[in-house]
C-alpha cells in the first residue's frame, strides 16, 4: 500500500512527543495523563506498524494488553485524583507537595 | 500512490492535528473532545494498517470508556476553565528538548534502507490475534487481569478512605 515502515514509525514518534510535551507543559492533572495516554497510543501504533512489516501478530496482541494497562492506570490516576479533590487538594500539579498527611 | 496509502496520511495527519489541539487547550472539556477525535482518528490507522481488532478495542476502550471517564470527572470536580491555548513559553524549554531528540531520531530511520521498503497490504483476522494473544501470552494476560483487579480494589479502597474520613475518624 505503499507506506513504508519508516513513515509509520515518524507518526508514532511525533505522537509521542505531543504526548510528552502534553504531560511536561501541563499543570492541570487531568491534562498530564490525557498526556500519558497519547505516548501509549504512539506506542501501540508503532506495534501495529512492526507486526504488519514482519507479518506476524505479535504485535497485535501487544497492543491489547497496552490497552488493559491504560485502563488500569486511567481509572487509577483519576480515582486518586478525585480522592485529593475531595480532601481540599487541588489539580494543580504544583499544589502537591507534601508525602505525608491527610 | 494507493487509496490505502492516501487514507493512511490522512488518518495519520488529523490524528496528529488533534493531539496537539488537545495538548494546548486549558479548557480541559475541550481539550478531552478533541483528544476523542484523535483516539478515532488513531483507530482508523491500525484498521488501514490491517489490524481491525486492536482498531474496534480502540474505539471502544479508548474513545468509548476511558476518554469518557475524564469527561465524567470533569464535570464531577467542575474544573476551572480556561480559555484559548497554554502560552507558548511554558512550551519553550521542553519544546526544544523534544524537537532536538526527534531530529536524532529521524536522521537515525531515514538511515536505515530496510525501513523504505513499502508495507504489504494484509488484514489480520480477529480469531487468529485472538488465539496469538490467549496462546502465547497468556501468561501476560493473567498479568494484565490481575493488574486490573489491583486497581480495581484500590480505586475501591480510597472512596471508603474518603468516606471514613468525612466521618470524623482519621482516614
Amino acid at each position: 500500500m505503499n507506506v513504508p515502515l519508516s513513515h509509520v514509525l515518524v507518526v508514532a514518534a511525533l505522537l509521542f512527543a505531543v504526548g510528552g510535551l502534553c504531560a511536561a507543559c501541563r499543570r492541570n492533572v487531568l491534562m498530564i495523563l490525557v498526556g500519558v495516554e497519547f505516548m501509549l497510543t504512539a506506542a501501540s501504533t508503532a506495534f501495529v506498524g512492526g507486526a504488519l512489516a514482519h507479518g506476524n501478530l505479535d504485535g497485535q496482541a501487544a497492543v491489547i494488553l497496552v490497552m488493559g494497562l491504560a485502563a488500569a492506570e486511567a481509572a487509577l490516576g483519576l480515582a486518586l485524583l478525585v480522592h485529593a479533590r475531595r480532601g481540599g487538594g487541588t489539580t494543580d500539579i504544583d499544589g502537591y507537595r507534601r508525602l505525608s498527611g491527610e | 500512490m494507493t487509496a490505502l496509502g492516501a487514507l493512511f496520511y490522512l488518518l495519520s495527519a488529523v490524528m496528529l492535528a488533534a493531539a496537539g489541539l488537545a495538548a494546548t487547550r486549558r479548557n480541559p472539556i475541550h481539550a478531552v473532545c478533541c483528544a476523542v477525535v484523535a483516539f478515532l482518528a488513531s483507530a482508523g490507522v491500525f484498521t488501514v494498517l490491517g489490524a481491525p481488532l486492536p482498531g474496534a478495542l480502540q474505539v471502544v476502550v479508548y474513545a468509548g470508556a476511558i476518554m469518557v471517564l475524564f469527561l465524567f470527572i470533569i464535570m464531577l470536580l467542575g474544573l476551572p476553565v480556561g480559555q484559548g491555548s497554554v502560552p507558548a513559553t511554558r512550551l519553550a524549554a521542553p519544546g526544544v528538548l523534544v524537537g532536538a531528540s526527534l531530529v536524532a531520531l529521524f536522521t537515525l530511520l531515514i538511515r536505515d534502507p530496510a525501513g523504505l521498503t513499502p508495507l504489504p497490504a494484509a488484514t489480520a483476522a480477529p480469531g487468529a490475534v485472538g488465539a496469538v494473544l490467549f496462546g502465547d501470552y497468556w501468561l501476560a494476560v493473567e498479568a494484565v487481569s490481575i493488574l486490573l483487579f489491583a486497581a480495581l480494589a484500590a480505586v475501591l479502597l480510597l472512596g471508603r478512605a474518603r468516606r471514613g474520613h468525612k466521618g470524623g475518624e482519621p482516614a
